[in-house]
């Protein structure tokens, strides 16, 4: 895999190589946060999309300074919504406590939601339309607490683990396949939310220049160091120009290229690091006595009940743990681009794109969760040049104005959609436990 | 006159968008529940495979329209549904042939079932998308209107006017002649009941000599059916869009499961109750208001309970409800 990478880097150049690397590693890690709930304890999550977004949100929520004005606009009113749903959370708790499970008291609670969401609505208004009447165009929400975009990798995974809760508590009695399909949605609402409350994400406005754990280009290419640093490296190249003012030009070229290099070296060193505490983690648990009992359920839930152990508390533990990771995983996507776009969020590429990984590495295990982040990663972003050498060297006997063959040509941006089924289906087929099979030592 | 006002304004941006809405939804997730009942998995290529019947249909249109065939008022795609729908069974025998049925064999769990058919998801939009292109495409000819706003005001004298499009009526006509013709079919014919039996009881139904191969070719014809005319009512009734298609999977589903998953007739009335629920909660009322109420209670603010931006996540919201409270649906499922 690694080979393949280094390919892309001597032939196509080496800042393609390192941005796939790059998101290799986060694939990877997002793939690692599924397996944890599919592989470990055989509970379906489609609802990785809204774990990411929820990281994304919290890059955004940490990271942005806060807008002063926007907080003495509506700050109050958002605060008190806040606390109104506080309040409606409590007094549900009260309720569920203190009667005994009847009609009267489900249709209460239903009652209680309800007129809590009309009264938020309808007292936020006038907070939300003065927040995002402050600068529209270049802020119009509330920002964010303007500390290290670092510390958002931990508040994503709070956010993602929080929302896991509420989802687990509400959805993880449903059978396997209801299951998939409720978190589907649960998703689906999630990115809508995120879309459509302006005041707090600038919704489909996106929030861009977002701060960065690493130095900036710009910044690299006037410092002394850096410069020193690429004429080290690239001496033997520069010798060979004779002309001093040609050389000077050679290395300006040379440092622009060095810096994006060097910027995405600094973020693949970053991943990396998460990605492997993440997989002595995930190595640990899974070779824990936690981890046999949680295969223990997945393969027997009833054996494992009746062996004392609580299904529904360890499932919705794990379901927790793995959305987490995802959530550190969004958070690190969002760090990494430097801007949050809540409408490139589609269940197609965050969902359904982190299962096939999950299936084709090999379910329940670590190092095939990164394989296979890594493998479909690769293919999904050099499916479209692949595809397009396969199409010119079958119809190299047609010319090129032949209708079909243009045609292809033309839609070679959708043969990934056909290479990731295809590999799906073949692997499901002839592979059913993936490229890398869950082992499993007995000391 | 202000209460006739009223009504006509609900008729006309409430009842017959969501009437048209839920036909299309509630054939959708027939398609789903059957494909559930019978062959007992959740198909994530619902969309896609709609879509895929809506591009053969689109497909023959645009042949037909070349060829200058063409029904006069009504659209040519009518024409074509037959020929699309053709495709679409050979597609979904062809698949079930190659990806199905070594699973249905290995008698795979549920799970492993959504899995591939994640994969057919996958490989279908791709086809699709290598025919025909992501773009949004319109396929619809011959008479727009039946009933045009402005005729409608001049007519009755009213200030509100009431447009009819010939798409609505011919989803709302198509879905009750075809809804009708397929309970008959499951309730009246042989073949329709020991489909019933095969889904109640699998053994039991082969025990009795019930033939599988045949329930599962009958089930795959009559999902190809559903889908072609599905997704071609929804093209012409809005426009065809490959990544829509996709996206609609997901209120189809919702409707499938409000209905309760695996009873036709509850995915039918379950595409109506997503429908209306997502029109009714995010549209604005004010003008509902204005005519009823006297004109010292206007209302100032648009009395939208919530943007329409939500439209989907309202629908989603019912799900999650219904499957937290009723997870067998609001009719009883799993039998057909």
């Amino acid at each position: 895999m690694m080979a393949l990478i280094l390919m892309v880097g001597i032939f196509q150049s080496w800042n393609i190589a390192l941005s796939i690397f790059n998101l290799c590693l986060i694939s990877a890690v997002m793939t690692m946060g599924a397996n944890i709930q599919w592989g470990y304890a055989g509970l379906i999550n489609f609802g990785i999309m809204g774990y990411t977004a929820l990281g994304g949100l919290a890059a955004v929520l940490i990271s942005v300074d806060p807008v002063q004005e926007a907080w003495r606009a509506g700050g109050f009113d958002i605060l008190m919504s806040l606390w109104l749903i506080v309040v409606m959370v409590l007094v549900i708790r009260f309720i569920l406590k203190r009667f005994e499970k009847s009609k009267i008291r489900t249709y209460s609670i239903a009652a209680i939601i309800i007129s809590g969401i009309l009264l938020i609505r309808f007292s936020a208004e006038p907070g939300i339309e003065a927040i995002e009447a402050v600068d529209p165009a270049k802020t119009g929400f509330l920002g964010g607490f303007g500390l290290p975009i670092i510390f958002s990798w931990i508040v994503g995974a709070l956010f993602a683990g929080g929302l896991a809760f509420i989802v687990g508590k509400v959805a993880l009695g449903l059978r396997a396949d209801y299951l998939a399909i409720a978190t589907l949605l649960i998703s689906e609402i999630v990115i809508a939310i995120i879309k459509h409350e302006d005041w707090l994400t600038r919704g489909v406005k996106n929030v861009i220049g977002l701060k960065r754990p690493a130095p900036y280009e710009l910044d690299l290419q006037t410092t002394d160091w850096f410069i020193k640093l690429v004429e080290k490296f690239n001496a033997g190249k520069l010798s060979v120009i004779e002309n001093l003012a040609d050389r000077q030009a050679a290395l300006n070229q040379l440092v622009i290229e060095g810096s994006s290099v060097f910027v995405k070296l600094c973020y693949s060193g970053l991943f990396l690091v998460v990605v492997i505490i993440l997989l002595i983690l995930t190595q640990k648990a899974l070779y824990s006595p936690w981890g046999r009992m949680m295969r223990a359920i997945r393969d027997n839930e009833e054996a494992a009940n009746a062996m004392g152990k609580n299904v529904v508390k360890q499932h919705l533990l794990i379901f927790i743990l793995g959305s987490a990771i995802v959530g550190i995983a969004g958070a690190m996507l969002v760090t990494q681009d430097g801007l949050f776009t809540p409408g490139s969020y589609r269940p197609m590429r965050y969902t359904f794109l982190i299962w096939v990984m999950v299936i084709v590495g090999g379910s329940g295990n670590n190092f095939g969760a990164i394989l296979g982040g890594f493998v479909v990663w690769f293919l999904w972003i050099e499916a479209a040049p692949i595809s397009l050498f396969l199409i010119n060297f079958f119809t190299a006997g047609i010319p090129e104005t032949n209708a079909l063959k243009a045609h292809l040509i033309e839609s070679v941006p959708y043969f990934r959609f056909l290479l990731m089924g295809l590999g799906l289906l073949f692997i499901m087929r002839y592979r059913p436990k993936g490229i890398l099979p869950e082992k499993i030592e007995i000391k | 006159m202000d209460f006739v006002n009223a009504i006509i304004l609900l008729l006309n941006y409430i009842f017959i968008p969501a009437l048209t809405y839920g036909s299309q939804l509630a054939l959708g997730a027939i398609f789903v529940t059957l494909i559930y009942g019978i062959l007992r998995f959740a198909n994530f290529a619902t969309g896609d495979m709609m879509s895929f019947g809506t591009m053969a249909t689109i497909l023959f249109t645009w042949y037909f329209q070349s060829l200058g065939v063409s029904l006069g008022v009504l659209p040519t795609a009518l024409l074509a549904i037959p020929f699309g729908i053709i495709f679409m069974i050979m597609y979904m025998l062809l698949i079930d042939k190659f990806v199905f049925k070594y699973y249905r064999y290995q008698k795979s769990p549920p799970v492993q079932f959504a899995m591939v058919s994640i994969g057919v998801m996958f490989v279908t939009q791709a086809v699709v998308r290598i025919i025909i292109g992501p773009a949004d495409r319109r396929f619809f000819d011959g008479e727009k209107f039946i009933i045009k706003a402005r005729e409608f005001k001049e007519m009755t004298g009213l200030n509100e006017g009431l447009a009819l499009k010939s798409t609505q009526v011919i989803t709302i006509f198509v879905t009750i002649v075809l809804v009708s013709l397929l309970f008959w079919f499951l309730n009246r014919t042989k073949t329709g009941k020991s489909m019933k039996a095969y889904s109640d009881n699998e053994d039991l139904a082969l025990l009795s000599g019930i033939d599988p191969k045949k329930i599962v070719l009958v089930t795959w014809i009559i999902a190809g059916i559903l889908a072609t005319i599905g997704g071609a009512l929804y093209g012409l009734d809005k426009s065809f869009k490959p990544f829509t298609y996709f996206n609609n999977m997901l209120p189809i589903f919702a409707a499938a499961i409000v209905g309760g998953i695996g009873n036709p007739f509850g995915a039918f009335l379950g595409g109506y109750v997503i429908a209306f629920s997502e029109i009714l909660l995010t549209y604005a009322y004010k003008k509902f208001f204005m005519y009823v109420l006297p004109a010292s209670m206007e209302p100032d603010s648009l009395v939208q309970l919530l943007s329409t931006d939500y439209k989907f996540a309202v629908s989603f919201s019912i799900l999650v409800i219904v499957l937290i409270y009723r997870p067998s649906g609001i009719f009883k499922g799993k039998v057909l």
